[in-house]
């Protein structure tokens, strides 16, 4: 398998925006520094030839766990909206939205 | 100076009445009082709760009733569980003061068995450390050490045990965060096998990893407190719904003709003192009647990358929720991706960070078959590597830790490093198996050593039995200066 | 538009299930209640929480399988990841890859084989509302968040680009909700929002060329909007082409006032979602014997319906275009079991149609619960001759808003009785005398005139003539 191109300070930047993060510019410099170090030995993972090999997302084979469809109690509201940020007649309040969700 | 008393025995006499929930709590209270400055084990002491809980503890016995297997123990909680109307941080500003409105499965349990609750201990940021130093409310110090960490990232239940703080905590491990603290503690550690333990009310890190698991300072007590939080549950997806192993009705049956294997890749990197202790741990094995042979599992060598790509890929998505919109902090702004960004960014500490970035860059578009999908396929690899292993042995035998515990401070800007810590512990959270970690003695700096024992899947039976076996013979180790000790 | 360009269509249909509860916990799945009443740790993506599938949610899928065709398979879930503020956990459980129905299609009426890529689950998120006169996210200082729609279960079906005009569409659409209503799987409300439409749009000059850039028209609230803005953003799409410029890739949102498309955000920063399989969740693999039991459990479904109809209406001899119209109603309104029954009580096809069609759909809701055998009476009076048409309808009237009753019992308290046949009798002879000039002209042949003279006796009689007795005189006069 071809190996990934190495992080750049840019892709810092971009996963941070994503993540919702702001970083200085001097903490682009370190996380990049840090973040290219951890991938740099996670190189050899990233050069193995396993094609092949299954990937195991789950390490216990379980299948087909299911629910009934029967109402269980809610939580209070009080107590959920009571541990909110903001609320306005009994809902989240959050600052303006600037589009659509993506 | 004296040894704790055992859990089991505790509780045995509150059951019986001729000891009583208020006292024991008292003299715990009374140890926290004059240690936790010092080692700061606790985020939160939950002193009159406990009170209540003990006097009707108390009053069940009075009237007849069986409070239950755990009755009246104190319990220390690490502050990823939730605890319903109680502050569950994450040692994280961003849930600073964030109280659930429900508890966790094993929060019930705990309570069903008549634990009494003494309060939520110290960890990592979010479970994400090795050592408890990038807690955001401070670090915790290691007992038998104050200028040393208690590892992590669950080092803050480790140390409450050590010191004397309580006798029983519980943890959550996912890639060693049990194991390793209870290592450099002197103490007891064990993770389950994946899917045995709910992880409903644990707040998620890494969800194909994380398990809860017992903290505590004999291998007996670790067994009462792992039969009571195991089981099934139907709130928890990935909780296996057949029998959980018992643990503690096996304890007593030896090793005779079993096969115990030394994992070499896991030798390799330890140190001297740590090597030493193992060696003599299968020695002691030998002379109780198992068969010892060196094992090579090679593809745990890869354990520590792959676990660092799937790991982080899951926590940025398990964390993307802490966005100031529904509880937790919120840092306010014009708009709502300004508030999730300046709230994220004065909520995680830099490590949360620096993993929220990782993950995310790993799941990304054009690298996540290089990275997540890979590191997917690494796991199937180690899954393999043990089954052959186990296809000669009952358990594996090798350190839980390369070194003894660090100095506060030593590897906290070097993160490379600091993971490295984990090499012994991640490959059993990637095949989901279960682990235990056994104090034996101390290394040449006086500082605690655990040896490990590994099993495949629920083998925890198995596991246990070896544990005792292994217990019996550990060498002596000095008990933290903190404890009193002194039975009430 | 000019007739050389070919309009491209693809539907996504996002349908509400009806179970009682959400998909992934047990909370209430229920249109309206208070805000913030019906969450729990899960659907508020509270730290800790973890979902469970709901198993009649599962169900409702396989049956929305089977009634589309589609091959139902072993499936898994993905987390979609994105941040939202109806979000709750800033990433939906969705199905990637591995959708639980895959290759199906939907029939149209007119017999158009429309394909269905995958129909697959997913949860719901919660409701925003904005602050401001408009209500609209633009222009708003600051929103309110309600989760109780947080985690309802949503089928999304997709469908594959094979639509070609604005009637087909709306015809996929219509037959679609039918098919979802009638495999118990959603209420198909549309106003409700319970069923959603986007539609991909993209235009081309010739069946040869390959598919144009497409564009995902969102906001469509009715069949009719659906139309409307199919043929608009065609429209907007060609005048772009054969300006020069090129059409791009975007989202837009259908604005029903204006009658035009707007811009919302350009795909082609498309957004990285970073799906993974969810690690709280495990495969589904429905078995062989599940599978079978949700196909022999699915209902009759319309385009079957409308064929029981047909057939009926071929075996009297045909159907007309009205009547096809009237079984499109019927079966859409759900009564079509009433005309089964009542035929097969020996109430003649075109009447038991009709009735159903134009007068029990009045108040279909009622229609739906009245008891057959009250229906089959009723009409069985008609068809005797017992009642007039006129007759007929006012005490199906009755029939309706009481709920049931015995159709005999209320016409004689209404005072309806059969005219004896002398009064008919000397009542058309009436007529017949008043209109020598029609008279003749019938008697020559011109056998629409029969129906003017019904008018009179109807009108003479207040209604109260059986209009096939009145026919059968006039033959009989005429000789």
């Amino acid at each position: 398998m071809a190996e990934p191109a190495r992080l750049t300070r840019q892709d810092v930047a971009h996963v941070a925006a994503l993540a919702r993060l702001h970083l200085s510019d001097e903490e682009l410099d370190l996380y990049t520094g840090q973040l290219a170090q951890v991938l740099d030995h996670a190189a050899d993972v990233a050069s193995l030839d396993l094609a092949g090999v299954a990937p195991t997302a789950h390490a216990m084979a379980v299948i087909n766990v299911l629910r009934l469809d029967e109402p269980r109690p809610c939580l209070d509201r009080d107590e959920v909206l009571g541990q909110a940020p903001s609320v306005e007649d009994h809902r989240f309040r959050v600052p303006r939205i600037l589009g659509e969700a993506p | 100076m004296t040894t704790p008393r055992p859990a089991q025995e505790i509780a045995a006499m509150i059951r019986a009445g001729e000891d009583s929930a208020v006292d024991v709590l008292e003299h715990h209270l009374a140890v926290i009082e004059a240690g936790e400055e010092s080692i700061h084990a606790f985020n939160l002491v939950m002193g009159e709760s406990a009170r209540h809980r003990a006097r009707a503890i108390d009053a069940q016995v009075a009237a007849g009733e069986d409070p239950g297997p755990l009755a009246g123990i104190p319990v220390a909680l690490k502050d990823n569980l939730c605890t319903r109307g109680v502050p569950t941080t994450c040692s994280s500003r961003i849930l600073e003061g964030w109280r659930p409105p429900y508890d966790a499965t094993v929060v019930t349990r705990l309570a069903d068995a008549g634990a009494v609750i003494i309060g939520k201990t110290n960890m990592d940021e979010f479970a994400m450390g090795s050592s408890t130093e990038t807690s955001a409310f401070g670090t915790t110090c290691n007992p038998h050490d104050l200028t040393r960490v208690p590892g992590g990232s669950s080092g803050g239940s480790a140390a409450a045990v050590a010191a004397g703080f309580a006798p029983l905590a519980l943890g959550s491990d996912t890639g060693g965060s049990i194991r390793q603290p209870a290592a450099l503690c002197g103490v007891v550690g064990m993770k389950p096998t994946y899917g045995t333990v709910s992880r409903y009310g644990l707040v998620a890190f890494a969800s194909s990893l994380d398990q809860i698991g017992p903290f505590a300072t004999s291998v007996a007590d670790a067994a009462l407190l792992f039969d009571v939080i195991g089981g099934h549950d139907p709130l928890d997806s990935t909780s296996l719904n057949r029998p959980t192993p018992r643990v503690l009705s096996v304890l007593d049956e030896g090793v005779d003709g079993m096969t115990v294997g030394v994992l070499t890749e896991f030798l390799d990197g330890a140190d001297p003192d740590v090597v030493a202790r193992v060696n003599q741990a299968a020695e002691a094995l030998a002379a109780a009647g198992a068969r010892i042979e060196e094992i090579s599992v090679p593809e745990v060598a890869l354990g520590l990358s792959a676990y660092y790509l799937i790991a982080p890929g899951e926590a940025s998505s398990n964390l993307a929720r802490y966005d100031g919109v529904r509880y937790g902090v919120r840092v306010d702004a014009e708009d709502t991706v300004a508030m999730n960004t300046a709230t994220r960014t004065a909520g995680f500490g830099a490590e949360v960070k620096r993993r929220i970035m990782l993950g995310t860059y790993v799941l990304s578009a054009g690298y996540m078959d290089a990275y997540y999908n890979q590191a997917l396929r690494v796991r199937t690899k180690i899954i393999e590597g043990f089954a052959t292993a186990y296809a000669r042995c009952d358990v594996l035998l090798g350190p839980t830790a390369p070194t003894t515990a660090f100095a506060i401070g030593a590897k906290v800007d070097d993160p490379l490093t600091m993971y490295l810590s984990d090499v012994c512990t991640i490959p059993t959270n990637l095949a989901g198996h279960p682990a235990i970690s056994i104090p034996f003695g101390p290394g040449d700096d006086g500082l605690p050593i655990g040896v490990q024992l590994l099993g495949p899947a629920l083998s925890e039976g198995t596991l246990f039995q070896v544990a005792a076996v292994v217990e019996a013979a550990a060498p002596a180790l000095r008990v933290p200066r903190i404890t009193t000790g002194a039975p009430s | 538009m000019t007739t050389d360009w070919q309009m491209v269509i693809g539907l996504e249909v996002h349908c509400e299930l009806k179970t009682a509860t959400k998909l992934f916990c047990g909370c209430p799945n229920v249109f309206g209640d208070e805000p913030n009443t019906n969450v729990c740790p899960n659907c508020l993506g509270l730290p800790g929480s973890l979902p469970v599938l709901n198993q009649q949610a599962v169900e409702l899928a396989m049956a929305i399988g089977t009634a589309l065709h589609c091959e139902i398979r072993p499936s898994t879930f993905h987390r979609k990841n994105y941040f939202y503020p109806d979000q709750a956990k800033d990433y939906q459980i969705s199905q990637y890859d591995e959708p639980i129905n895959v290759n199906g299609h939907l029939d149209l009426p007119d017999g158009f084989r429309v394909g269905i890529e995958r129909a697959h689950m997913e949860e719901d998120t919660g409701k925003t509302s904005h602050s401001g006169a408009s209500g609209r996210i633009h222009g708003a200082d600051y929103s309110l968040v309600d989760y109780n729609r947080s985690g309802v279960p949503l089928v999304e079906i997709v469908s594959d680009p094979d639509m070609r005009t604005a009637d087909q569409a709306r015809a996929y659409v219509t037959e679609l909700r039918a098919i979802l209503v009638a495999s118990g799987a959603s209420d198909g409300k549309m106003e409700e929002g319970s069923m959603r439409v986007d539609a991909n749009v993209s235009v081309r000059r010739s069946v040869d060329d390959p598919f144009g850039t497409r564009c995902e028209i969102k906001n469509l609230n009715s069949v009719r909007s659906l139309g409307r803005a199919i043929e608009y953003e065609a429209g907007r799409q060609i005048a772009l082409i054969e300006s020069g410029e090129r059409v791009i890739q975007q989202t837009r949102h259908w604005d029903e006032g204006a009658g035009r498309t707007e811009a919302l955000r350009s795909k082609e920063d498309a957004y990285d979602y970073r799906y993974f399989l969810e690690p709280d969740l495990v495969p589904l693999v429905p078995d062989a014997e599940w599978i079978r039991a949700v196909g022999d459990t699915l209902g009759m479904m319309p385009a079957a319906r409308r064929a029981r109809l047909a057939a009926l209406l071929d075996d009297a001899g045909g159907m007309t275009d009205a009547q096809r119209d009237q079984v499109a109603t019927v079966v859409d309104l759900g009564l079509d079991d009433l005309v089964v029954v009542a035929v097969a009580a020996g109430v003649g096809s075109g009447l038991a149609l009709a009735r159903t069609a134009n007068e029990a759909a009045t108040d279909a809701d009622a229609a739906r619960v009245l008891d057959p055998k009250s229906y089959v009476e009723l009409l069985t009076l008609e068809a005797q001759g017992s009642l007039s048409a006129t007759q007929a309808k006012s005490v199906l009237a009755d029939l309706l808003a009481a709920g049931g009753g015995d159709p005999a019992a209320i016409a004689r308290d209404k005072g309806f009785e059969a005219m004896s046949e002398d009064s008919l009798a000397d009542t058309v002879a009436q007529a017949v005398a008043d209109n020598p000039d029609e008279w003749s002209r019938f008697c020559e042949g011109d056998d629409k005139l029969a129906g003017f003279f019904t008018g009179l006796v109807m009108k003479a009689t207040k209604g109260q003539a059986n209009g096939k007795a009145v026919a059968a005189e006039l033959r009989r006069l005429r000789g």
